[in-house]
């Protein structure tokens, strides 16, 4: 069984982020680049199910600085394969990624691609149900443990309030993490240093980058302080009154 | 000497290739004194001495199951009590730990802290651009290496919790003030330092601590200066002993030693009296690990006003204030484990002694024994200064 992990970089939050000159755009100049922590999750639950199931598990990255290190951590990890995607996607959207990703993983003929449910730079939706799209597959999020039997999953999912439903996914298919079974481990540095010594990244050439369907940022700004609340105060008949007075000059009474 | 065969030749051979007189580890009489002298050995499933039995017996993997190995602070306070002059602090239970952090044995405290240093330089996670923030207002300025571009007579190795912590940095901002008042010619590394790696190094990380001296051997030899000095005790015991066998070779003092010698300079400069009781907490990294227990004290009694007494654990049978090893990001599991904190148990000591003040020389101890005066009953006015603190304030700077 063919398992394939899509994981993204997104700006770290631990540097202060800048609007470059254009207004529309993150300033890449102070920009580090850290793992997707939702990828990073899908990655252990990669390396779980391969424990488990003894299934082929590659992880496949866009070339952007810092992407060597993932994937040897990843290798370290129990990863079997790693693919980096060549290609500038500096500041590209999740649909040209998704197409990229697309292309090579097909490559693959995987029964199942997991990939973080979402990421902090998600501005033209999830990376995970673009690439279902683009690969023809049906598509789970909010997914939080996985169990695989032939030809089909059982997929664990997440929703609001506290409620989980197991459903069955038949493969191939997309899901995407939203947390794996157990936290990512850690892995030694000695064991990353060892790994960079033997093992060796795949480069693969994707198609030309395609970003139609993502919307067109207008402006990119830092959060900006708005009007101030207005205190109003006095007896509880007075507050009404005043509410009724404002709601009437709003035009919503 | 008497030979004891080993059966589980890898871990020893190990221990034989990271520590100097290693080989003693053949000399174990069992005597216990390491178990009964660990402040969290009654905790431990393999305290020193029952480790060394399991290891002769064969049974070294059954330690590794285990996770309560995790609450050596790494204190020496084994080492220092061996009759066989066994190095066991750096050598079996930092080892000990190296294997279960390569089994997966971590705890996710200990792991977030391991992997904010790889990738930040810092176990905080803080960003490394904004390592010399805390300088920022300090007059005269602070020079940084990297943007004067001189050579300077003394390298300042600030540290991790000098340069990030809000409290700790008040020690770093009173340290910049006594060497500028006494004319040192100093600069720091800035953006350019990273962690000294000790005490994840200790902690088990061994790759870790070489990649970090690496990158800080690389910054020294970047600059010209004479000496480096270090807030840290675990940073000086890092450069100091352990950084010169990857070939980054420096002299090197703690800040403490640096400034006692300059004590004939420093006396005319401390007009204000501290009129306090104060008590000395030696740094396990200082003091048992190092040798160094004078100096601090010689700068302490120069201070007007100043009344020095002694704890019931003092000099090489100090107390560790639990954040060494690894222990200063193992709270929340040693916590869980021992439902007591041997930064309280210090603190209840200093307040027997009758001190109005515990004073320290090591960045992990204020916040950790600031906490601990809050917890512990009857001990919440005494204050905790770190001897930089103290000799600013009667500096009046």
């Amino acid at each position: 069984m063919n398992v394939a992990v899509l994981v993204k970089l997104v700006p770290d939050l631990v540097e202060e982020l800048t609007v470059d000159a254009s207004g529309v755009a993150l300033d890449t100049a102070w920009l580090r680049l850290i793992i997707n922590e939702f990828d990073d999750h899908a990655i252990e639950q990669g390396v779980l199910l391969k424990e488990r199931s003894g299934c082929q598990l590659t992880i496949v990255a866009p070339d952007v600085e810092g992407v060597d290190d993932l994937l040897f951590t990843a290798s370290a990890k129990g990863a079997d394969k790693l693919i980096k995607i060549k290609g500038d996607f500096n500041g590209v959207n999740n649909h040209a990624l998704a197409r990229a990703a697309a292309a090579v993983i097909k490559e693959l003929h995987p029964d199942l691609v997991i990939t973080g449910v979402q990421a902090n730079n998600d501005l033209d939706g999830s990376v995970g149900p673009l690439l279902a799209e683009c690969l023809g597959m049906p598509y789970v999020g909010y997914v939080s443990g996985i169990t695989l039997s032939e030809g089909k999953s059982r997929a664990r999912k997440e929703y609001p309030g506290g409620l989980i439903a197991e459903m069955d996914v038949i493969l191939p298919a997309v899901l995407g993490i939203q947390a794996a079974e157990q936290p990512p481990r850690y892995v030694a540095v000695s064991k990353v240093r060892q790994v960079m010594k033997t093992a060796s990244i795949e480069e693969q050439s994707a198609p030309a980058l395609e970003p139609s369907g993502g919307p067109t940022i207008g402006r990119m700004f830092q959060p900006e302080a708005a009007a101030h609340a207005t205190m109003i105060t006095g007896s509880a008949d007075e507050v009404a009154t005043k509410l009724v007075g404002i709601f009437k000059e709003l035009g919503v009474l | 000497m008497p030979e004891t065969i080993l059966p589980n030749v890898t871990i020893y051979e190990k221990v034989l290739a990271a520590t100097t007189h290693g080989e003693r580890l053949k000399l174990c009489l069992q005597c216990g004194n390491c178990s009964g002298i660990c402040p969290f050995g009654y905790l431990m499933v393999y305290p020193p001495s029952r480790l060394i039995a399991a290891l002769r017996a064969g049974r070294f993997d059954k330690v590794l199951d285990t996770d309560a190995l995790w609450m050596c602070v790494s204190c020496y306070a084994c080492t220092a009590v061996c009759p066989a002059q066994i190095p066991l602090t750096p050598g079996l239970m930092t080892l000990t730990k190296e294997e279960l952090l390569l089994a997966g044995n971590v705890p996710s405290e200990l792991q977030s802290a391991l992997e904010n240093t790889q990738r930040y330089g810092n176990p905080q996670g803080e960003s490394p651009r904004k390592r010399a923030d805390w300088a920022a207002d300090i007059q005269p300025e602070v020079k940084l290496l990297g943007k004067v571009r001189q050579p300077v007579d003394v390298l300042w190795f600030v540290g991790d919790y000098s340069s990030y912590h809000p409290r700790v940095q008040l020690i770093s901002k009173a340290l910049a003030k006594i060497l500028s008042a006494l004319k040192v010619d100093f600069g720091i590394l800035g953006p350019e330092e990273n962690s000294d790696g000790d005490s994840q190094r200790l902690a088990g990380e061994r790759g870790l601590f070489e990649m970090l001296a690496e990158k800080n051997g690389k910054a020294f030899g970047k600059y010209q200066f004479n000496e480096i000095i270090t807030t840290d005790p675990h940073a000086y015991n890092a450069i100091k002993n352990e950084y010169p066998a990857l070939g980054i070779n420096y002299p090197v003092r703690h800040y403490t030693e640096f400034l006692a010698e300059r004590i004939d300079q420093l006396k005319p400069l401390l007009k204000t009296e501290v009129k306090a009781k104060v008590t000395y907490h030696d740094p396990c990294y200082l003091g048992r690990a190092n040798g160094i227990f004078d100096q601090p004290r010689a700068l302490l009694e120069v201070i007007p006003g100043v009344e020095l007494v002694e704890m019931s654990h003092n000099h090489m049978n100090s107390l560790c204030c639990g954040g060494g090893g690894g222990g200063m990001w193992l709270d929340g599991f040693q916590w869980e484990k021992a439902h007591v904190r041997l930064s309280e148990w210090r603190v209840r000591e200093a307040h027997a002694a009758g001190a109005d003040v515990l004073a320290v020389a090591c960045p992990y101890e204020t916040p950790r024994f600031e906490d601990a005066t809050k917890t512990v009953e009857g001990a919440g006015s005494l204050k905790v200064r770190d001897i930089a603190e103290l000799l600013g304030e009667a500096m009046s700077i």
